[in-house]
């Protein structure tokens, strides 16, 4: 009897998809595995490969036990496949299915377009492990290095849980695909990473938090829009990815709360009020707040982007054939086909911004982004809250969805961060102020100094609320391998 | 009438909205607006499926009420409320409270006057479950740690079939014993002391384990040693707000038990091993029994690393041997124990039969005269700050 709710680890790789009963399958994972493996260690610094991490593994995709913290070395981390137990008698819910049974297996008429969404799901997993691979060199404590590497080990996991739908389900061009996703790689010229926010660089840590909140926020409500799918098998595993994202929400929300908590701390211990006093709140080594805002700037604009044109055919396809939901499609209250509803989305007429009703099926992924902005400016009060409480006064903002877009209907057209349409020369000549400068980057990356004593923190971030796994304040989360 | 109960709450200065626990949820009773997270308390069974998936460790926050939080009044917080001071209502229920305050009290009266908790002791929930409103614990394990035939002694775990039962080290549970008594009323509960650490038996179980010795004709611990796995327990409390454990890694330890007054001892123990071992200040146990066969967890205490735990493990039968009792050894290691008497930041912990407490007092009278300090004057101080403690029995 297959025990789907504990891990078999009668494989070399963990599982409780009864793999070892699934020859074809087991060997084509297991061919794939050592490219894994190479991939991972030409990526992450050596000496980090053989610390020992205070690390969760998933040992069980029962809530109660799910995951287990204890000291791993990278390299031996078990990575494995997961998904979340079956619903009995699932339904399709959405689109022209709506009511029947959940597909077991791959229906044929809409084979590609669920090999792509699998596909560019499972190129963004190794993509931000790519991108963060130098971070542990500079981190800001033990207890952010260990943060850091939760989040790359639990991508390599997501990775795997795509590349086994992919090696399951799609035959040979799944495994062709899969061997893809070791080829492509961030910022690479040749072959670079599909989607655009991850092949941009995550030069410092703030720019990590800010990717964990941004991006990895962006993956969330895409795979929240996976785990609607009818195709039960990438509906499962997406359900037990999201339990592992919130970890990535955690580190990025609690990350800049912590950066500015240490910049309001500093501030009030030197009698700073004006938070755009730059240059000597800069001489205290933590950072201001002008260039946090930037910094949000930039990655919640390249994070608009990752969810596509506003009106799409192909959003409306895979909604209408069930492949794709809704965020929280279950609870949402309509007919969950969408045939007659119209939504509205942002459009430009005459050099004016305005809103226009579209078929609702068509605005899939607006409505998926105006779901994100709403979930991503949740954290952006609460780190308001904590300027307030300070005394400052400073407030940060998520800026109009149409500044800074390389994608959609704003593409075309510069747009300030409070909305209004404005001339290229104009943009040209102010984007200093609302994006990241060279100069700004040279300021943080100065201050990317590591600090390895555990309980102590750099100067611009402050001390955790709580420990991860409840740890007092001075756990050695990283036992770091002096070479 | 409202009879107290155990609220699940949710931090909303740690919780990151990711609506995780929301979605784990198998019955929905969490839900969400735009500013907080909260348990509808109408829905919400305790079964702890949320704490684990839960990135921030907001989760675990846990209020003793009369009357549940509203989601109204949840959604409005920016903060958590602090636990409220309870006053139970029923007359019945202050007569129960009573029975169970005087055998604390009586169990805490070798400390010589009013105890306090340590100022670093974690809130202790008490009276969550009454006589008139029990809860039922299923047996995990019963397993016997002596192998002397003359002393039974048993660990009996108890799991909480996912209910709330949030227990300190120190802390007591009543027992009842099924039945009644000779005048056809049913038996009061037996008081227990916890030998689990906080987390659980078994880390993040929350299951209690409690050490029992068989007594003669005694109702309440034959009832307990001769449980089977799979029995159901009925039990009240928990109980007992001094005798806790200080949270503070940097505060040393001093335990001096008998028998099964060990049960306490092992949860501090295994509390201060799981919160970070040999990072934290050194604890010392002088710890008394007849002989190795018949001393509670002599196996299991062998595994303790000495930078954890120096251990005192003192024998009064063993062949060949002249008696030994816990205050003699204290005197031969006087010098280590006034080290202890000597810190301002240290912690002394009193457990076992009443016979001992002469004996003990005695010894801590001698060693604390040799570090000039009158110990019935240092005992009123140590006491007064929540750092000496007696429960015997």
């Amino acid at each position: 009897m297959l025990d789907l709710i504990n891990v078999s680890y009668d494989t070399q790789i963990p599982n409780n998809v009864g793999l070892s009963e699934d020859r074809k399958v087991l060997k084509a994972l297991e061919k794939w595995h050592p490219g894994y493996i190479n991939w991972w260690n030409d990526l992450i610094p050596q000496n980090f490969q053989d610390s020992m991490v205070y690390l969760r593994t998933a040992v069980s995709v029962d809530p109660k036990g799910w995951a287990k913290f204890d000291y791993v070395k990278m390299p031996e981390y078990r990575w494995g496949v997961l998904l979340a137990p079956a619903v009995e008698d699932r339904k399709i819910p959405m689109g022209e299915h709506y009511g029947e049974p959940a597909w077991q297996e791959v229906p044929g008429e809409y084979r590609n377009m669920l090999k792509r969404l699998i596909v560019i799901q499972g190129d963004t997993e190794p993509g931000s492990v790519e991108q963060q691979r130098f971070l542990g060199l500079t981190a800001p404590s033990l207890y952010d290095m260990r943060n850091l590497f939760q989040v790359n080990v639990e991508e390599g996991r997501h990775l795997w849980a795509m590349v086994y739908l992919l090696q399951k389900y799609f035959g040979k061009d799944g495994r062709e695909e899969a061997d893809d996703m070791l080829v492509r790689s961030s910022g690479s010229e040749e072959a670079p990473r599909m989607l655009g926010a991850f092949n941009e660089e995550t030069p410092d840590w703030l720019s990590f938090f800010m990717f964990t909140y941004f991006t990895d926020r962006d993956g969330k409500m895409q795979l929240e829009s996976l785990a609607q799918s009818g195709f039960d098998p990438l509906s499962r595993t997406c359900r037990f990815m999201l339990t592992e994202e919130a970890h990535h929400m955690f580190v990025g929300e609690t990350g800049v709360g912590r950066t500015i908590q240490a910049t309001l701390d500093a501030m009030n211990a030197n009698g700073i009020t004006d938070p755009y006093n730059v240059g000597k709140i800069r001489d205290l080594g933590v950072i201001d707040l002008p260039t946090i805002q930037k910094k949000l700037n930039l990655h919640y604009t390249l994070s608009l982007d990752l969810f596509g044109q506003e009106v799409s055919t192909n959003a409306a396809n895979a909604f209408n054939s069930g492949i794709k939901g809704r965020y929280m499609e279950q609870r949402i209250d309509d007919d969950h086909k969408l045939q007659n509803d119209t939504y509205a989305v942002t459009s430009i007429k005459d050099g004016q911004i305005l809103t226009e009703d579209v078929p609702a099926l068509t605005a899939i992924n607006m409505r998926l982004r105006d779901d994100y902005v709403r979930d991503a400016s949740g954290g952006v009060g609460r780190w308001n809250k904590l300027i307030a409480k300070s005394g400052i006064e400073f407030a940060l903002k998520l800026p109009h969805e149409g500044f800074h877009r390389q994608i959609g209907v704003f593409s075309s057209v510069a747009v300030d961060p409070d909305g209004n349409i404005i001339s290229a020369e104009d943009w040209a000549k102010r984007q200093h102020e609302w994006l990241p400068t060279k100069d700004d980057g040279a300021f943080v990356q100065s201050l990317m100094k590591p600090c390895f004593e555990p309980g102590k923190y750099a100067s611009w971030i402050a001390p955790p609320k709580v420990g991860i796994d409840n740890k007092p304040g001075d756990y050695e989360y990283v036992k770091l391998h002096m070479a | 009438m409202n009879s107290p109960l155990k609220q699940h709450l949710i931090d909303p200065e740690i919780c990151i909205r990711c609506y995780t626990c929301e979605m784990t949820c198998p019955i929905g009773a969490i839900q969400h607006d735009d500013n907080n997270v909260v348990v509808d308390p109408e829905i919400c069974n305790h079964c702890m499926d949320c704490i684990p998936v839960c990135p921030t460790g907001s989760i675990d926050e846990w209020r003793v009420v009369n009357t549940p939080y509203s989601l109204d009044e949840q959604y409005a917080w920016e903060e958590l409320p602090e636990q409220q001071e309870l006053a139970t209502t029923s007359p019945e229920e202050d007569e129960v409270d009573a029975s169970v305050a005087r055998l604390l009290a009586e169990a805490h009266a070798g400390a010589g006057g009013k105890s306090k908790p340590p100022a670093s002791a974690a809130k202790p929930v008490i009276n969550l479950y009454n006589l008139g409103k029990p809860v039922t614990l299923t047996v995990q394990g019963n397993y016997r740690l002596t192998r002397d035939p003359d002393h039974d002694v048993r660990h009996i775990i108890l799991e909480t079939n996912g209910l709330p039962f949030p227990v300190l080290e120190g802390q007591s549970v009543g027992i009842i014993p099924p039945g009644a008594d000779g005048d056809g009323n049913a038996h009061l509960p037996r008081l227990y002391s916890v030998s689990s650490p906080r987390d659980g038996e078994r880390p993040g179980y929350h299951n209690i384990s409690l050490t029992v010795k068989r007594e003669g004709q005694g109702i309440a611990s034959n009832y307990l040693c001769d449980l089977e796995k799979g029995a159901d327990v009925q039990v009240t409390g928990p109980f007992g707000a001094t005798f806790l454990m200080p949270n503070d890694p940097d505060a040393r330890i001093l335990m001096i038990c008998t028998g099964t007054g060990s049960a306490p001892m092992r949860a501090f123990t295994m509390q201060r091993q799981r919160a970070g071992g040999g990072e934290m200040a050194a604890m010392t146990m002088f710890f008394g029994a007849r002989t190795p066969e018949s001393l509670p967890y002599f196996g299991p205490l062998k595994k303790v690393p000495e930078g954890v735990l120096q251990q005192h493990l003192v024998f009064s039968r063993l062949p060949d041997q002249p008696k030994e009792y816990v205050q003699d050894r204290m005197l031969s290691r006087a010098e280590a124990v006034a080290d202890i008497l000597r810190d301002p930041g240290a912690y002394i912990y009193v457990c076992g039969l009443k016979e001992m407490e002469s004996g003990v007092e005695k010894a801590l009278t001698t060693i604390a005269e040799s570090t000039g300090q009158p110990w019935s004057a240092l005992r009123d101080t140590m006491r007064d700050e929540g750092r000496f403690h007696v429960e015997t029995y």
